[in-house]
């Protein structure tokens, strides 16, 4: 049991790319960490940092209050679970499960007691003399987990661990490994690019772009208050409608309810914050679209949107939507049709302001 | 196959046949000569079928060697050509795997030139350094020695080149899972490279156990005792007799002993070989 801290980790590669750039964040004893971002962020860099599989250039990381940038991988007391498992394919479910152990000396009944409380919780008792070949994706992944807790590491590292798995199976380990994560009580850090994923797993949300930590927090207060437009448009699916204030309807809906919106530069609004009406919503904002295209998954429905008519010579917007159009998600399978024209009201507590590079969230 | 016809097939097998005729007659010729006496074969009227001499050749062949020559028995020759064989398999394979290591696992000043140093001698087989060779195997006093018909031929490009291929196809999250186990490079090597390359060095064994054993113009230079002399060499002394008829029973014999160990390094590993030239998964 330990928590990680990272403090101004930096790693440049020896051709001067910086592929991280000054990371700080604390992961309690116990906690659940989750680093999420887009291909090339850094997170898998940052990951294998902290197992000592990259060199750290810059800053310390400190894992149980042992600063642990000159130790070897095998001594700082972490286990890692690979995108691609990394088993050891000449041995059997058994052997890689012991094989670490023995490598430490450990003695013969305490690594046979380990292994089989670990095939007990994992449910792969019945298959520790087959070879990794033999099993399904879903099974060599509970055995790189099993790898991972009969080590009793201070820290679990997960690279992706999922990936490789269909849907269905996915979300299914996804919820094992949260459930195993909470009955053992060791410190994890994760890995992802998934944001269900992170959403649901995290206790601690670390959105990473670029090299650089974004946002750090509970992920629901991620959702609920994204500091900058690149958090607000990759947590949640759809993205966050992000749209230009200028001086239009929308701008002076806002300023109508009260506030100004100052040095806001771009609104945004969840496709979930929507709702269709004809009634005006004090103090929020309403949107006039034509609806151009429609997804119904059965639970929800998605109305693309279009407000060309009063976006006319309107930029493209740092979010991923084309300028003028806005998804709306609305519970249920009933949904206008193609071509009809809809109103979208937003309340007032569900408008995100932000600044007009994106890098700073305006309260309202 | 596509078709199934009933005579579809005939045409390949009989094309097939005619190949395996062609490759297997001389064979069958060499063992019926070496059944028959000596002057059956030498009037030019070797019958196709065996011969009643066949234990007695064959013994005198490999054991008490032929009175009439004065050549030494086979049995030594075989053993002489076996060791220098299996010498320069296990050897080559030994000092590739741990070079194609070297190149492929760790990053040293000037890798890459290491790497194509090896390429390079590629272009340097015996026959083209043979003077060198054995100016310095001979200023080793390593002449008529098993040392002396091994050494100079195990260091290999190929090989080397064959394990750097199937290394770079190792994932390297496995390297990385076994850092975290605790395994150092050279527990690395054994527990888990090893294991995986099992198939890739029996087939390395197979090729390069034929190609010692077929080795002709280093023996013949290097070897001057007939006691060290190897059996592809004897095959040659056999025939060449001055002032007597040539033993052509016991040159076959010889013939047949010679192809007989890679046969049955072909055989036994066969299963092995073909897993290790197609198998991709890791």
């Amino acid at each position: 049991m330990a928590n990680v801290a990272l403090r101004d980790v930096r790693k440049t590669y020896p051709g001067g790319f910086e592929a991280i750039k000054g990371i700080d964040f604390d992961v309690g004893d116990g906690k659940f960490c989750v680093l999420v971002g887009p291909s090339g962020c850094g997170k898998s860099t940052l990951l294998r940092m902290v197992a000592g599989l990259e060199t750290i250039t810059g800053g310390e990381i400190d894992i149980g209050g042992r600063i642990v940038n000159q130790i070897e991988p095998a001594e700082r007391d972490i286990a890692m679970v690979f995108q691609n498992y990394a088993l050891y394919p000449h041995m059997s479910v058994y052997n890689n499960m012991a094989y670490g152990l023995r490598n430490r000396g450990m003695p013969g009944p305490e690594i046979e007691s380990r292994v089989q409380e670990a095939a007990r919780i994992l449910e792969i008792g019945p298959m520790l003399e087959r070879k990794p070949g033999q099993l399904s994706g879903g099974q060599r992944q509970r055995v790189a987990m099993g790898r991972a807790i009969v080590r009793q590491p201070k820290v679990f590292l997960f690279d992706e661990p999922l990936s490789n798995l269909d849907a269905k199976l996915r979300i299914a380990m996804r919820v094992e490994i949260r459930k195993l994560q909470r009955r053992l009580g060791t410190t994890s850090i994760y890995v992802t690019h998934d944001q269900l994923e992170a959403m649901t797993l995290a206790d601690i949300l670390v959105v990473m772009n670029g090299g650089h930590v974004e946002q750090i927090g509970n992920p629901l207060d991620i959702y609920q208050k994204p500091a900058t437009t690149f958090v607000a448009s990759f947590i949640g699916a759809p993205p966050m409608n992000l749209l230009p204030l200028r001086s239009d309807e929308i701008k002076s809906q806002i300023e109508s309810g009260g506030h100004g919106a100052g040095e806001a530069g771009l609104l945004g609004i969840r496709p979930e914050d929507f709702v269709i009406t004809s009634e005006t919503v004090a103090g929020g904002v309403a949107l006039n679209l034509t609806v151009e295209a429609i997804e119904r998954v059965g639970a929800e429905t998605f109305i693309y949107g279009s407000r060309r008519n009063e976006t006319q010579g309107v930029a493209a917007t740092p979010g991923e939507l084309p300028p003028g159009e806005v998804i709306v998600r609305i519970p249920g399978a009933v949904a206008p049709a193609i071509g009809e024209r809809i109103r979208a009201a937003a309340p007032r507590e569900k408008l995100h302001l932000f600044s007009a590079d994106g890098r700073k969230r305006i309260e309202l | 196959m596509v078709e199934h016809r009933r005579f579809g097939n005939l045409l390949p097998h009989l094309v097939l046949l005619a190949g395996v005729a062609i490759v297997a007659f001389p064979v069958y010729l060499a063992v019926i000569a070496s059944t028959h006496d000596n002057t059956v074969i030498a009037n030019g009227q070797m019958p196709l079928y065996p011969g009643s001499h066949g234990l007695e050749t064959y013994w005198s062949t490999i054991v008490s060697g032929t009175g009439k020559t004065t050549r030494a028995p086979v049995g030594g020759m075989m053993l002489n050509s076996l060791i220098m064989a299996i010498g320069i398999a296990v050897g080559k394979i030994a000092i590739s795997i741990i070079s194609a290591y070297a190149i492929v696992f760790f990053s040293f000043p000037f890798r890459m030139t290491a790497f194509w140093t090896i390429f390079i001698t590629l272009m340097l087989p015996v026959e083209v350094r043979i003077f060198p060779t054995y100016k310095i195997t001979s200023d080793l006093h390593m002449l008529d020695s098993y040392a002396g018909l091994i050494l100079p031929l195990i260091a290999s490009a190929t090989a080397t080149l064959l394990f750097r291929q199937f290394f770079m196809t190792v994932p390297k999250e496995l390297v990385e899972a076994s850092k975290i186990d605790g395994a150092g490079p050279v527990r690395f090597f054994f527990d888990t490279l090893l294991p995986l390359s099992v198939t890739n060095i029996a087939a390395l064994f197979v090729i390069l156990f034929i190609y010692g054993w077929n080795q002709y113009l280093w023996p013949l230079l290097i070897t001057t005792r007939d006691d060290m002399q190897t059996i592809v060499i004897g095959i040659k002394k056999i025939i060449d007799v001055h002032d007597a008829l040539t033993e052509w029973q016991v040159a076959m014999a010889t013939a047949v002993l010679a192809m007989l160990p890679p046969v049955a390094v072909v055989v036994l590993m066969q299963r092995l070989f073909v897993k290790g030239l197609i198998e991709t998964e890791k």
